[in-house]
């Protein structure tokens, strides 16, 4: 039996996005329930260290929306919905400077402003932040005005299927309670998708838990489609050693603050990647680079700097040549670049997170550091505008969402994503449910949804959930990782195929059962690899977060083109097209010629 | 189908006290985890109570009897912190107030030890140790205390530890006595005049004096009144800077308050022994 | 480099259970989340356990370990003997979901209860304007990752729990404290902190301090500066006298 709630606006996921949907959605006078896998607080939003991108200018008056809008272009290989990119750099300052009504508290400039720092791709600081712990801030920030608010929240709730009514609208959205493993549901006419990446389908990663691209795949089931999933962002440095926290993350505001990365020979190795595209703004001097931290109008930035792209793919290559570290990464220093004291003060929880985690103090030693899978530029594809999927009154915000990053995203432009989208997403759910007819759930797509849920239970012979998790996050990590090629990503799909054929089963009860939570994951987690490798096979040039070895260039062709993936016709796996790229209004074309 | 809810007002709302996590109501009351052990630390635990006891039990001991000795508190220019400022005649030639004949039973240390022990018996840090180690609430963290209920400070006497502030003016007035008592160590008597010099005594009563000066300004009501209080700390740059300088000291409040303690009972013992002869204070006068 | 690791978990819900004897493959530089990992993929699929990040930063894994409420994810293998038993056992203080899951909805009530905050408008030109010195005592507080090892921690619920109605708990008194001292809040708490939240059960003996993974200094810089406040606002006849004299809040 199905316990069933009414609301306007059903928002899936309790992150920036999530929250920042809810808490607009809610100001425009619907009804709104949160529904979130985990605790309210913990989403994967709390782990976003160093900031928030957004023009605000507080450190340099020169910064502007254009600007951003250019670094943000620049930074995605120009793949990225001009128009989020634009309406992204206009709104971020107001969507930051509006967190300080709700009590945030971010670092100061001397003038009593919030502070900005410099990240990979902007051209000027302009990162609000709180020490490395920025995204815990914006998540408590949004939390408590929640919470003031008095939104109904369903804390540890997991969505199995959207339901939709016979017009192909959006009813509703069913799932579990994990505490008990009853079954709920949501009559709602809007649902917002906000349920951030995809990470958990790689070994290493810094992504949580959480991410088993559960958004991702209850779109595409639900008639939605998904855009740009080929480009997975590769953060160029994660912890390497020990292996069991390898893949965590280390912040870019380490190189922000002034570390530089060293192979083992010792030589600050990036000066040797620089690309043609980013000649001109870059360093190409150690002396220059270092009189950058204190003055960015005489001098250009350190190579280290470099979208994140760049830096992962010279990282890779550095270790592929043997010059790597003694645990197969390279080296990021900091120790011998600025004072104990400063370190512990701005980067306070890598400090600790290295003291507690590898037995290594960071004051002293340099970090060993090597890629690790971080982020989807891919997601559902929107409006721009409104965040509408292709299905009537489903909306998608955050990191679910496709278009806004192009190609590669630049670090800090995710929180300014959640916070500008997710409240374009509530205005416009809300706005939608109130259009609508109360929505309605049949007894039929119930049971439906129940039986599927239930089937792990049901199936003695199956495989361990485990077993089959951990083969696809071992194939796709291995191939259809960082660098790529056509047989290693059949391969993958191979795999996948063969995967996606097994039964599971599982042990225990349905209270609280990990077990049967990740059996009811998987199927998501393959669905979306399905959709990476096929898209990665595709695409045949190397552009942001995807690199063929076969074709290690950019193509001016596939420079104009998406690729969309929808449910085959039998929805048994996933279908490609291609769809040229929106094209950007003269009036913007523009910046890129200007000299900035 | 159940209709659990139709308006979001009503929900799960996180301000209703049913259901924040939207948890079901699990068969009756919610119950913890059965686990019979009041604790199940492995570690040496009951340590540092233990500790805690038998040093302060000593220091009670200890100075109760000093207390009621009412003698070998004073050999010229030293005096025991116990029986200052001066109130008999036993001081003499130094400056005192004769208000106890040297024979009472309720001795001159009675009535001043009353205001250092009330400072430190409402002081922050000796509530936490006489709570955790004498009433074993707790014992220690994670280890279950004996008690079937219980209020903290919310009553009757226990409450009466707000007033720490008070005890901590006092505290200062007895410091302002104790450094007059250290400067006075630096006179001593020779032929039939006053001469600058410098004895062992001297170096204890200065030390003590600067101990109880450390421990008092590390004090947390102390913290608070220059400057905790405030919200705006850059409105006020002065205050923020003492506040600044307190809190320093207050991170090591725990220490300073034992090492001061041992200062007054070991000076105690000093001027007990050499003014009972025992031993004898080398000294060097001008 | 790997060892077989003797570990006691404690299994079975609100109707009982108990601790239950294990086996598990432990590899260098593990912890304590890892080797319940390997625990629930190879021999007990249906183990529950919360976590989200493993790496300290959620707040998602806390249980007891060897009778000590910490961090699973930041509790490495290493800190124990390879023969001594690591027994691991739900946070006590809240109604056990299963096994190592409890139920916390008692913390999000408290959070609920405080009055929000409420800021004092913008300036003129649209920003606020607050100095660094003015921030860094709520930001301490706001480093607060909701683990709530300190609310589990804390004896004066843990050992009694009929004062859960009367008792916040030192994250929510500490969250008191934050907007007490936020330089934009406008609301006073104090009355609330000592009538609502109990700031009076606490008896500063720091267990909350000891505990807490993020190290902040729970009741030095948070509850003992509140109590101070609530003394100048409630006992402490002079400061009464002062501030109903000039009638304003420093
Ligand atoms: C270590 C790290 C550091 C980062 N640092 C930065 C940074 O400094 N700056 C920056 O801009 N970006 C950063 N990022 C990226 C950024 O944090 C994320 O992209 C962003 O937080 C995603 O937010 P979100 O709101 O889309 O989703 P999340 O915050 O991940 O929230 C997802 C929500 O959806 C819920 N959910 C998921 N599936 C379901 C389901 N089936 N049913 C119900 N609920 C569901 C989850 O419970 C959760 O509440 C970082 C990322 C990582 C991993
Ligand atoms: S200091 Fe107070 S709040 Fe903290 S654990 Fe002790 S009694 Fe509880
Ligand atoms: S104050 Fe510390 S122990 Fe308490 S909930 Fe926050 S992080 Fe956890
Ligand atoms: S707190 Fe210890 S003396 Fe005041
Ligand atoms: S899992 Fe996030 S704190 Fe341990």
């Amino acid at each position: 039996m199905t316990d069933l709630h009414n609301y306007d606006v059903v928002v899936v996921g309790a992150g920036g996005a999530g929250l920042r949907a809810a808490i607009e959605a809610h100001d425009q006078g619907a009804r709104v329930a949160v529904v979130c896998k985990s605790l309210l607080g913990k989403a994967h939003t709390v782990m976003a260290e160093g900031g928030i991108a957004a023009a605000m200018g507080n450190l340099y008056p020169e910064d502007n929306w254009r600007v951003h809008f250019r670094d943000t272009m620049r930074g995605g290989k120009m793949l990225n919905h001009w128009r989020m990119a634009q309406l992204h750099a206009q709104e971020a300052p107001d969507r930051v400077r509006e967190l300080e009504d709700w009590g945030a508290l971010f670092d100061r400039t001397k003038d009593g402003l919030i502070s900005q720092r410099d990240f990979g791709g902007h051209r000027f600081a302009r990162l609000a932040h709180v020490g490395d712990r920025t995204g815990l801030e914006l998540i408590r920030t949004l939390q408590q005005r929640a919470v003031a608010l008095g939104i109904d929240v369903y804390m540890e709730h997991t969505i199995t299927r959207l339901l939709t009514g016979p017009d192909g609208a959006i009813s509703g959205a069913f799932g579990y309670r994990r505490v008990d493993g009853e079954f709920v549901a949501w009559q709602a006419p809007s649902v917002i998708l906000a349920t951030g990446g995809i990470g958990k389908s790689y070994v290493v990663t810094s992504n949580s838990w959480e991410y088993t691209g559960d958004g991702h795949s209850l779109a595409l089931q639900a008639g939605a489609s998904l855009v740009n999933m080929e480009f997975v962002q590769f953060h160029p440095t994660g912890m390497v050693w020990p292996i069991s926290v390898k893949g965590i993350l280390i912040t870019e505001s380490v190189r922000g603050e002034g570390g530089v990365l060293k192979n083992s020979e010792g030589r600050r190795f990036m000066f040797d990647y620089i690309p043609e595209f980013f000649r001109a703004e870059t360093a190409d001097t150690e002396e220059e680079a270092d009189r950058w931290y204190d003055d960015h109008a005489n001098n250009r930035r350190p190579p280290e700097l470099l979208p994140r792209d760049e830096v992962a793919r010279a990282i890779n290559a550095e270790v592929k040549a043997g010059r790597g570290s003694p645990h197969g990464g390279v080296f990021l220093d900091i120790a011998s670049r600025r004072s104990a004291e400063d370190i512990k003060r701005r980067l306070p929880s890598m400090y600790h997170q290295f003291k507690e985690l590898a037995e290594v103090d960071i004051t002293v030693e340099a970090m060993e550091v090597g890629p690790t899978c971080h982020y989807v530029m891919g997601g559902v594809e929107v409006d721009p505008e409104s965040q509408a999927a292709l299905v009537p009154g489903l909306f998608a915000a955050g990191e679910v969402s496709g278009g806004m990053h192009g190609s590669n995203r630049l670090g800090g432009n995710s929180l300014s994503d959640l916070l500008v989208f997710g409240k374009r997403a509530g205005t416009a759910a809300a706005t939608h449910a109130k259009a609508s007819m109360a929505a309605s759930i049949t007894q039929e797509a119930l049971a439906d949804a129940e039986q599927a849920a239930l089937r792990p239970f049901e199936e003695k012979s199956g495989d361990n959930p485990y077993a089959v998790w951990h083969a696809l996050q071992a194939a796709m990590n291995e191939l259809v990782g960082i660098i790529r090629n056509a047989d290693e990503v059949e391969r993958a799909l191979a795999t996948i195929e063969e995967l996606k054929a097994k039964k599971l089963s599982v042990t225990g009860g349905r209270a609280y059962n990990p077990g049967w939570h990740l059996a009811l994951d998987l199927p998501n987690m393959l669905r979306v690899s399905e959709c990476i490798a096929k898209a990665a096979l595709e695409r045949q040039e190397s552009r942001g977060g995807h690199t063929r070895d076969e074709f290690p260039k950019p193509d001016a062709e596939w420079g104009k083109l998406n690729l969309i993936c929808t449910l085959n016709d039998d929805r048994s796996g996933i279908a490609l097209t291609r769809k040229p790229l929106p094209v950007m209004p003269p009036e913007l074309a523009e910046i890129f010629e200007e000299t900035l | 189908m159940t209709q659990t809810s139709s308006t979001g007002s009503t929900g799960q709302s996180l301000a209703s006290p049913t259901g924040t996590s939207a948890v079901p109501a699990l068969s009756g009351a919610p119950r913890r985890a059965k686990i019979n052990a009041k604790t199940l630390r492995t570690d040496r635990w009951w340590l540092q109570p233990l500790l805690t006891v038998v040093v302060l039990v000593s220091f009670i001991i200890y100075s109760t009897i000093r207390a009621f000795q009412n003698t070998h508190y004073f050999l010229d220019p030293y005096i025991s912190p116990f029986y200052s400022p001066c109130l008999s005649s036993s001081c003499a030639p130094a400056p005192h107030i004769s208000l106890f004949p040297s024979n009472a039973f309720f001795t001159p240390a009675i009535f001043i030890l009353v205001f250092p022990l009330g400072f430190r018996l409402t002081c922050y840090y000796y509530r936490k140790a006489y709570y955790r180690s004498f009433w074993l609430s707790p014992p220690a963290c994670a280890v279950a205390e004996p008690h079937k209920s219980y209020s903290g400070e919310t009553k009757f006497p226990l409450i009466g530890n707000n007033l720490h502030r008070y005890f901590f003016y006092a505290g200062m007035v007895f410091n302002v006595i104790l450094t007059y008592d250290a400067l006075l160590a630096f006179r001593f008597e020779k032929d039939g005049g006053h001469h600058f010099g410098i004895g062992l005594g001297t170096a204890v009563l200065v030390l003590n004096a600067t101990l109880l000066w450390l421990y008092t300004l590390s004090c947390h009501s102390c913290r608070h009144i220059v400057g905790g209080r405030l919200t705006h700390f850059s409105k006020h740059p002065v205050r923020y800077k003492f506040w600044g300088f307190v809190s320093t000291l207050n991170h090591k409040h725990m220490q300073l308050a034992w090492v001061s303690l041992f200062g007054v009972a070991l000076t105690d013992l000093y001027v007990l022994l050499v003014s009972s002869g025992a031993l004898s204070d080398p000294r060097w006068v001008a | 480099m790997s060892y077989e690791a003797k570990l006691r978990v404690w299994r079975g819900d609100a109707d009982g259970g108990d601790l239950q004897d294990y086996t598990v493959t432990v590899n260098e530089g593990e912890v304590v989340l890892d080797v319940i990992h390997r625990l629930q993929a190879t021999q007990a699929g249906d183990l529950a356990v919360r976590w989200n990040c493993k790496a300290g930063k959620c707040g998602s894994c806390s249980a007891e370990i060897n009778g000590r409420p910490r961090l699973m994810c930041l509790t490495r293998m290493g800190d124990f003997q390879e023969d001594q038993v690591v027994t691991i056992t739900p946070m006590r203080t809240f109604p056990v979901i299963r096994d190592l899951v409890t139920d916390v909805s008692f913390n999000y009530e408290k959070a609920a209860a405080i009055p929000p905050f409420t800021p004092k408008p913008r300036e003129k030109d649209g920003t606020y304007r607050m100095q660094q010195i003015d921030v860094e005592r709520s930001q301490e507080f706001r480093k607060c990752i909701e683990c709530f090892l300190c609310q589990d921690t804390c004896h004066v619920i843990r050992d009694h729990e009929d004062n859960m109605p009367a008792f916040s708990g030192p994250r929510f008194l500490m969250r008191i404290a934050e907007l007490d001292m936020h330089p934009l809040d406008t609301v006073d708490r104090k009355e609330f902190a000592q009538e609502q939240a109990g700031l009076g059960m606490c008896n500063i003996t720091k267990c909350c301090t000891e505990v807490c993974p993020e190290g902040i200094h729970i009741t030095d810089n948070a509850l003992i500066p509140l109590k101070e406040r609530v003394v100048d606002k409630k006992y402490d006849p002079l400061t009464w006298l002062g501030n109903t004299i000039r009638r304003r809040t420093p």
